[in-house]
This record gives structure tokens, C-alpha cells and sequence, in this order.
């Protein structure tokens, strides 16, 4: 990078601010100066995780108007499929950095994310995480990645925070679970972190039976067999979607109502399960990443995506995805540079209490994980979504027991 | 180094030696992004050349070669991680464990019988059973996945495959240049004859003396070891393994497309697959890039239409196609 | 664990895998005749799933109502697909074959991605949560259908084999080409035909599917497995034998999932296979070694 042209940066900023609408890339190797951030995304739009790559996307596209709406420049976006494949990850992060992309956004997924990091840290180029839960990519000592989203220790210590605060408000609580958790990255991290972090919080109930569930899997009709055998009271779980839906069908043909469900991950509050199962889709909790709907920031983005999608939620994909661009905007506003060294020291002095996500707001540790994060607990009601806890922070109150399946009409 | 290259038409071994030269300097003049594909061009090759010491020499379609670069990937990282042991000296403990592998599913095929197709859907089952296997192996991370940590970048560790993406290309180029010459010895040698024929018509060649058993083994075991040095490679290149995706069929396909396009049972096969598939797949990338066609999905379409005109046109695969029209007429 | 959860169990794995067997039925014909290894059969399956979604979606059309003609969509895609792309390949070496329709695996999985999007879609029919109780027994009603419409379809297609004479010729080219031949049978048409038989189940097999289990774009590849799995374990060209094949793993499955861990059920279905491979690799009801 060259220091001559350092003094024309501030020149040029003014002037550059009307080019931030091209989403090709010039295949420059020069370092444009001054001008929008040229932001590399890194979204797995095709194969398994398609549907999540794209639901991330649309974080992203809302992204620039908001920025430029709080007073930091638009960004230019340069996006790039992984795939689903971490061969492609990596040489998209290359191809995007050759390209001049002055940071790296991305990539749902652990396995690329971390191939990711290392291409960034390689080239000193920041690379901003939006959703990856995998405790180890931040624990490499790594001074150009940064991850705005929990780590599953951290998704567990609130949902459990979460849960007692409910079961505290309603009155009840179950004395005895099963455990079901999908068997990928995510579910395992979770159901190892459990031993760990449970223990802290004397929880009112006791984990009956742990039952772990191979994520292809298309048939649950066992696994719910077994939940049901065990006579436990509530339903703990860590799903994906498609499993979600699946295991609640299969409570339903098995008449099985548990008191609550209690999910910590992704698929239950999702639109497609709420859409797919209508009126058994009420009651479960979700105890996640989520947003803070009494903030203005969070109301903007809500507003935002229902005007470019009425049918969707809003949910942590996109939240998570578009902090990712909001800290890029921030730091390249207080950085004065696209300075990859300025970009990085200006992403770790990152300090914004204006967000979205639940929380006192975005700030990094010196390994460049926000620790400060919350997690929300939300649940499904009417077909729509209700933020029930931490205290402060929600818009409903939580229904506890749920109402049985075959009572529904 | 005369018996090596007998035969070959002198303009051959000039093209050879320019494509060699070519390569060892491409650092030079590539950025790091072309140094990666080159990288990822190079590890097909040779993982395509040990396959095809398997299919292509002996005849035996393996299409769960996953489990040799899987294996070879968690062996060398797990005594990596867990006692510090540098990945070269990993590869005496993850060859051997590779070649067991191949060795237990060689036995297995060959002393009951089971060839072609159901020897393929064999290797898959293999296969399988080792990607929800390592899924419950928390040793290794199991499903949650496998971090290697990732030290530095300032300076090239050799001994601990630690370092640029440049170190890494000499590596694997330097993989994939004695995988080409040792096809090359063993092709020549009595064995590699006895391959041609078993492969050829193996009651023939059993009915002439030939121990097809004892050398249907050695192919297995061969490739098995040699596949799984590509798999230490791959898990100190990326530094995270995870069940799913290392032992995933979908994998073993990839393995095996270059060598196939390429033309099985050559030995230029690989290299040129390996060249043509990952350029063509990058190249279909940038196209539709600067077109604008941003459609996820469209580019494997491409990719997809391209294979079948290549699998439909020239059967055999590009290699003998491309060497006739260089007037090499080798014979492999 | 009390008794009727392991029956339970056992009768939900039966059902489930008399769906899985009808599925791989359409590769028993396919394999088991003209011997080609379609790699591209769950694409297939899946794209019958999309139609069935598309017709619900639209005109309310219940897939079990649909299953014939979305069945005669499947038969002329494979005819096609047979006639116009794998005839040439019948003679090549299998690897040849298999990067054929891998090629074409990949082609059918993006054109869907392009064309419908990743989200997982489904039909929602009016008992889609319906069971039945007999006694301790919950059995559920959108796999009894299935299981039903299986048996009834393998039933047809076996009466086919049996008795037409267009089934008898194709039998006739499976047992041995070259006679087949001489005898004057225009084996290029039959052997159309028959894959677009085995398309034809294969499409029955997705709109009963599709009542069952959410589809998304990348869904084939691991039916396609099963479907492999099925097929040799019961038999190659029998069709009894791959119903017999998808109970005996259905159940398997489901008996394993239950006793031991549920994420590693599947390993017990390669077992089997392994097993069968190198034991009986004519499957438990084929004919020839």
C-alpha cells in the first residue's frame, strides 16, 4: 500500500462518495483512494446452504440506504458465491482481495469462515464474520479477523439466563427434559458447551436423555419415539429448519405435546416453518442471536426489509449480516482510510451502542470477538414473532405451557 | 533418466520440460489468487494420478477415494495437534494407516469376488461408514470440526507446513511431479504390465500365470497411500477438517473428475483434467461475473453442460485426443 | 424400554421403508435391465417432487391423485434421457457412464436451484397430520398411503414384467443381450422403454414422497444412494426384492436409531450392504450371482 497517496485520500472522499452503486468489479489490482469501501461478501448462494447464503444476502442489500441514512458513507459491494465449498471459499477470498476488496464479510459457515481467516490474516486485510459459532476461529490469535456474533458458550449462558427469566414470569417450570440436538458443527458445539456452562445456573430442570440426530436425516419418527419414551417433561433442543419442521410433524402423529419447546438455534422461528405449519407453529421458544425491537437502528432495518420483502421477518441472518457491513461503514468513517492496518485498528477500537442486535452494542476483545453480546429469547405466536427476553429488551410477555397440538382446531 | 523418457518423440519431452519450467516459475508472475488455483489444479492432479494407478492401470473403479485423503487428513492433524508431531513425520503413521484401509476393502473385494460396479458402491459404503464414523470421534472434533492452529505467515515452516501459499505450491507441485514419474516407473515396470492386462481381460491374465489378487492389492494399497499424502497436505493447507464435508461423496467425485476428463489410464490424464476443469470452472465464474449474471446456480449449470459435451465427445477423455493432435502418439 | 415403542418403532420403519423400496424400485428396473449406473436417480426423484409441489401449489391437485400423470412426465423424461444421452454409454466403461450422468446430476440439481430458488418447499395436505391408533400403536397416515400406493405400483410393474409381452422382451434383453438380438428385438427401443419405466416409478415414488418429507434442490444425491443401497441388498431386477430390500433397511434403521444413536443409524444401512456384497452380493431375493 502506498503512503504518497495518503494526503489525496481526504481530498478524494468528498468527491467519491456517488460511485457506491456497482456491485461488479473493476479488475483492478490498484487500491482505488478514497471513494465507497470496496466490501468483499462471501455468502454460500449455492449448493446446501443456498437458502441461508441468500436469506443472508438480503441483509445486505438493505445495508447501504440505512448507512447512508446515519451519516456514514454507502459501501461497495463485491460479492462472491462460496458454494458451500471451502475450496471456492478460499480462492473467491483470494480472487476478491486481487480484485481490490479492502475487506472481507462473510460466511455463514464455520469450515469456510475459517478458511476465509486465513487468507485474510495472510494478506492483512480485516476480515468481519457476520454468523459463525465455532469458538476456535476466534481463538487463533488472529489480529484481522473479528466476529460479530456469539460463540455457542455464549449462546448458552443467555438461553439459560433466558429460560429461568421466563419460567420465572409464567409461574412454571418443567422439572425434567430431552435433550435433541442435530449432529453438525452447530448442534455439536452446543450439546459439548452444555456440560460446561448448565451446571452454573441451577436450572430447574434436569437434562432426561440427550438424543443426537443425523442432520440429512428425513425421517425423525424414531427420535421423536424416544423423546416421547423418555417422559420428560419439556423439549430441549438445536435444530436446523428442515429438522424442525419434521420433528414438530412427528410430535403431532405421535400425539405428544411437550410443556414447551425451548429451542437454541436456528429453524423454529423461521418463516418458512411458521408458514409450513401455521397454527401448530405457536409456542415454541427460540433462544438465539436476535435483534433488540425497541431500538431505532432495529427499527429501520425492519421497516426496510418490509418494504422490499412484506413476506419475510425479520431475522439473525439479517441482522447479523448487516452489523457486519454497519462495523465496515464505522470503522472506514473513523479510520479516514482504506488502509487495511488503519481499517483493522479502527474495526478493533469499534465501539457502537446504536445497533441492532440485542446488547449493549458492538465492541471487540482483544482476540477480536464481541463478547458483550446478548441473545434474545423469541416465540412464535399468530404466525408471527414475539421477543420475550432479556428484560428491557422485548415487546411480549411468554406463553408457558403451550397449548397441546390437538387442541388447536 | 534415458529409460524414463525412451520413446517419447523428442518434441514431447521439450513440451514436458517448458510445462515443468512454466510452473516452477509461475510464482513470479502470479498473484496469489492465480497461485491458489494453481494450488488447488495441482492437488487434483496428483490426487488424480494416485486414483488412477487404481482404475486407470488396474482396472478397479474406487469411487470412495474420500476415505484415503480423510484419513491421511485427520491421522497427521490429530498427532499434530495432540503431540506436536510435523507433518512429514505424520505421513510415516498416515500413509501406512491409508494403505490398511485400502488394503482391508482390496481383501475384502477381491477374495469375494466383488468387481465393477459393486466394488464401486463398495468403496462408497467405505466411505460412509467413515464420514459418520469421524462424526462421533471427538478425539478428532467429530462433527463440531478439527482446528489446526494456524501459527504464523511471516515465515515458511517447512518441517511444520506452516507459512505462504507459496510454500505450499512448491510443495504440492513437487507432489505432483514425483506422483507423475513414479506412474511413469511403475507403468513401465513388470507390474504396470501386469495391470495393463488384468485390466484388460483379468480371466486372460489369470489363466497366463498372473497372481490378479496380489496385484489388484498392491494397486489398492498403492493409491490408498499415495491419496492420503494428498490428504495431510490438504488439512495443513486448510487447517480445519470436518467429517461432513472430507468424507463426503461428493468429494471422492471431484477426485475423480479430473483423471476421468482428463483420459483414465494415461498418464498426462490427471494433469490435463486438472487444468481444464478447475480453469473452466473459474473461468465460467468470471464469465457470468462480468456478464452480470449474478444467479446462484448458473455457473454449475455451465460447468454441468460442459462435462456432458466433453463425456459425450470424446470418451476416452481429452488427453489421447489432445496428444494425437501433438503428434505424441505415446502409448500408455 | 416398555414394548410398544419398539413396536411402534418397528412398524414405522416397515412403512417408511416401503417407500424407500418403491423408490428404488425404478433403479432396480433400470440397473437390473439395461445395467446402466444412474447416478443422476434422486435428481429424477426430485424433480417428480417439484412437479407434484408445483401442481399442488397451483391447482390444489393431491399428489396421491397426481401420481399417474406426474409418473408419465418421469416415463418420457427418461425415454429421452435413455434414447437421446445414455444409449451410446450402454457399452462404455462404467466410469464413463457414471461421469454421464454425474454431469447430468449436476445440470438437473443447478437448473432446479435456478428455477425454484434453495428454500425447502412442501405440500401441505389436509392429513398431512393425521394417524391412526390401534391400540399402543400410532401409525401415521401420509406413510401408510405411500406404503399402499407402493405395493399397489410394484404389483402393477411386476404383472407387467410377467405377463405383457413388451415385458418379456425387455426381460428377455436383461437376461441375455445378444440373444435378444438375434431373436429380432429392437433392444435400443426397449431399453428406452424400460428406463423410462424405472422414471415412470421413480416419479410415482416423488409425489408420494412429496406428502412426506420437504424438497429442496440438493435432496438427490443421498436417495440416490439409498436407492443403491435398497436395490442391491434386495436384489438387482427384482422387484419384490427391492421392496424387500427398502423394508429390511427401513427397519434397520429405525431399530438401530432407537437402541443405539439415532445420528448413527445409517452406518448399520452400509453395514448391511457390506455385508450383502460380499455374502450374497445377488441380494437376499435376485437370481443370479
Amino acid at each position: 500500500m502506498s503512503q504518497s497517496t495518503h494526503a489525496l485520500t481526504r481530498r478524494r472522499l468528498l468527491a467519491a462518495t456517488a460511485a457506491a452503486t456497482a456491485t461488479l468489479a473493476a479488475p483492478a489490482i490498484v487500491r482505488a483512494q478514497g471513494g465507497p469501501l470496496k466490501v468483499g461478501v462471501l455468502l454460500p448462494r449455492s449448493g446446501y446452504q443456498a437458502s441461508i447464503g441468500q436469506d443472508c444476502f438480503r441483509g445486505v442489500e438493505l445495508a447501504n440506504p440505512i448507512l447512508k441514512d446515519i451519516g456514514l458513507g454507502e459501501l461497495q459491494i463485491m460479492s462472491a458465491d462460496t458454494e458451500t465449498n471451502v475450496d471456492v471459499a478460499r480462492s473467491r477470498a483470494e480472487k476478491l482481495i486481487a480484485d481490490g476488496a479492502q475487506l472481507l464479510m462473510g460466511a455463514f459457515d464455520s469450515g469456510q469462515s475459517s478458511a476465509i481467516a486465513q487468507v485474510a490474516e495472510q494478506k492483512g486485510i480485516p476480515f468481519v464474520i457476520n454468523i459463525a459459532a465455532a469458538p476456535p476461529i476466534t481463538e487463533q490469535g488472529y489480529k484481522f479477523v473479528f466476529r460479530n456474533f456469539p460463540t455457542a458458550p455464549m449462546i448458552l449462558n443467555d438461553a439459560f439466563t433466558n429460560q429461568k427469566e421466563i419460567f420465572e414470569a409464567a409461574g412454571s417450570a418443567p422439572k425434567s427434559v430431552v435433550f435433541m440436538h442435530v449432529n453438525d458443527t452447530f448442534g455439536t458445539a452446543m450439546a459439548g458447551g452444555i456440560g460446561g456452562v448448565m451446571p452454573r445456573h441451577n436450572m430447574p430442570y434436569t437434562i432426561k436423555e440427550t438424543i443426537s440426530y443425523d442432520p440429512a436425516a428425513r425421517d425423525l419418527s424414531v427420535e421423536i419415539s424416544k423423546a416421547k419414551a423418555a417422559g420428560a417433561e419439556a423439549l430441549l433442543v438445536v435444530s436446523r429448519i428442515n429438522d424442525a419442521i419434521l420433528l414438530t410433524r412427528e410430535m403431532v402423529k405421535q400425539r405428544w405435546t411437550p410443556q414447551g419447546v425451548l429451542s437454541m438455534g436456528p429453524g423454529w422461528y423461521e418463516d418458512q416453518y411458521l408458514k409450513t405449519l401455521g397454527k401448530i407453529g405457536d409456542g415454541p421458544l427460540s433462544f438465539v442471536p436476535w435483534y433488540d425491537p425497541n431500538k431505532k437502528l432495529a427499527k429501520a432495518l425492519e421497516a426496510a426489509l418490509a418494504a422490499k420483502y412484506p413476506n419475510l421477518d425479520m431475522n439473525t441472518n439479517h441482522v447479523y449480516t448487516f452489523e457486519a457491513l454497519l462495523i465496515a461503514a464505522d470503522a472506514y468513517k473513523r479510520a479516514g482510510s482504506a488502509d487495511p492496518k488503519a481499517l483493522a485498528d479502527a474495526i478493533r477500537a469499534t465501539d457502537i451502542k446504536d445497533n441492532v442486535s440485542t446488547g449493549p452494542g458492538i465492541s471487540f476483545d482483544a482476540k477480536g470477538q464481541n463478547v458483550k453480546l446478548k441473545n434474545s429469547a423469541i416465540q412464535n405466536r399468530g404466525g408471527k414473532l414475539v421477543t420475550v427476553a432479556p428484560k428491557g429488551a422485548t415487546n411480549a410477555s411468554a406463553v408457558w405451557p403451550m397449548p397441546a397440538y390437538d387442541k388447536r382446531g | 533418466m534415458t529409460r524414463l523418457f525412451a520413446g517419447t518423440p523428442t518434441h514431447g519431452l521439450v513440451l514436458l520440460v517448458l510445462l515443468l519450467a512454466a510452473l516452477v516459475a509461475a510464482p513470479l508472475i502470479a498473484n496469489d489468487y492465480l497461485l491458489t488455483i494453481l494450488i488447488l489444479i495441482l492437488y487434483f492432479a496428483y490426487a488424480g494420478q494416485a486414483w488412477n494407478i487404481m482404475m486407470g492401470f488396474a482396472g478397479q473403479l474406487s469411487l470412495g477415494h474420500a476415505l484415503y485423503v480423510g484419513l491421511g487428513a485427520y491421522t497427521a492433524s490429530a498427532l499434530y495437534v495432540h503431540f506436536g508431531v510435523a507433518p512429514w513425520l505424520g505421513l510415516l503413521v498416515a500413509v501406512p494407516v491409508a494403505m490398511l484401509a485400502g488394503a482391508v476393502i482390496g481383501f475384502l473385494a477381491f477374495r469375494f469376488g466383488v468387481a465393477g460396479v459393486y466394488f464401486a458402491i463398495l468403496t462408497i459404503a467405505f466411505a460412509e461408514f467413515a464420514r459418520i464414523g469421524f462424526d462421533h470421534i471427538s478425539y478428532v472434533g467429530g462433527s463440531a470440526g478439527f482446528f489446526l492452529p494456524v501459527a504464523q505467515y511471516t515465515q515458511n515452516d517447512l518441517w511444520n507446513l506452516r507459512g505462504r501459499p507459496v510454500m505450499f505450491y512448491y510443495v504440492i507441485l513437487a507432489l505432483a511431479a514425483l506422483a507423475f514419474m513414479l506412474c511413469h516407473l511403475l507403468l513401465r515396470s513388470r507390474m504396470g504390465y501386469f495391470w495393463q492386462a488384468i485390466r484388460e481381460d483379468e480371466e486372460a491374465a489369470r489363466a497366463l500365470g498372473i497372481d490378479t489378487f496380489r496385484y489388484k492389492m498392491y494397486a489398492v494399497v498403492i493409491s490408498a497411500g499415495m491419496t492420503a499424502v494428498a490428504g495431510v497436505f490438504f488439512a495443513f493447507f486448510y487447517n480445519n477438517l470436518f467429517p461432513e464435508q472430507v468424507f463426503h461423496i461428493s468429494r471422492s467425485i471431484e477426485l475423480i473428475l479430473a483423471p476421468i476428463i482428463g483420459g483414465v489410464g494415461t498418464l498426462f490424464g490427471p494433469i490435463v483434467g486438472a487444468f481444464l476443469l478447475t480453469g473452466l470452472s473459474e473461468a465460467v465464474t468470471e464469465t457470468l461475473h462480468a456478464l452480470g449474471f449474478e444467479i446462484p446456480g448458473a455457473k454449475q449449470v455451465f460447468y454441468g453442460i460442459c462435462l456432458l459435451v466433453v463425456v459425450m465427445a470424446l470418451p476416452d477423455g481429452i488427453w489421447p485426443w489432445l496428444a494425437r493432435r501433438l503428434g505424441l502418439e505415446r502409448r500408455s | 424400554m416398555p414394548l410398544d415403542i419398539y413396536l411402534n418403532v418397528a412398524v414405522s420403519g416397515l412403512l417408511t421403508g416401503l417407500v424407500y423400496g418403491l423408490m428404488a424400485l425404478g433403479l432396480s428396473v433400470i440397473f437390473g435391465v439395461v445395467r446402466v449406473v444412474n447416478f443422476a436417480h434422486g435428481e429424477m426423484m426430485t424433480i417428480a417432487m417439484y412437479i407434484a409441489i408445483v401442481l399442488f401449489s397451483a391447482f390444489k391437485l393431491d399428489p396421491l391423485v397426481m401420481m399417474v400423470p406426474i409418473a408419465g412426465v418421469l416415463f418420457a423424461l427418461g425415454y429421452v434421457m435413455q434414447a437421446g444421452l445414455i444409449n451410446p454409454f450402454i457399452s462404455r466403461p462404467e466410469h464413463s457412464q457414471f461421469m454421464l450422468l454425474v454431469a447430468v446430476a449436476i445440470i438437473m440439481v443447478n437448473v432446479l436451484l435456478l428455477i425454484f430458488g434453495p428454500d425447502a418447499r412442501s405440500v401441505q395436505t389436509s392429513y398431512a397430520f393425521d394417524s391412526f391408533a390401534f391400540g399402543p400403536i400410532i401409525v401415521d397416515a401420509t406413510k401408510v398411503y405411500a406404503a399402499c400406493a407402493a405395493i399397489v405400483v410394484s404389483a402393477a410393474l411386476f404383472t407387467f414384467f410377467k405377463f405383457s409381452s413388451v415385458g418379456k422382451a425387455i426381460r428377455a434383453c436383461a437376461d441375455n443381450y445378444t440373444g435378444a438380438l438375434v431373436v429380432g428385438l429392437d433392444v435400443k427401443r426397449l431399453y428406452a422403454l424400460t428406463f423410462g419405466l424405472g422414471a415412470a416409478c421413480v416419479g410415482a415414488a416423488g409425489s408420494m414422497l412429496a406428502i412426506i418429507i420437504d424438497v429442496t434442490p440438493p435432496l438427490g444425491p443421498q436417495y440416490t444412494l439409498l436407492a443403491f443401497v435398497i436395490v442391491i441388498t434386495g436384489g438387482l431386477g427384482s422387484m419384490p426384492g427391492a421392496l424387500l430390500g427398502g423394508v429390511l433397511i427401513g427397519m434397520t434403521e429405525a431399530l438401530a436409531g432407537l437402541l443405539f444413536a439415532p445420528s448413527a443409524k445409517s452406518m448399520f444401512a452400509f453395514a448391511i450392504l457390506v455385508l450383502v456384497l460380499l455374502f450374497r452380493p445377488q441380494g437376499i431375493v435376485g437370481k443370479r450371482a
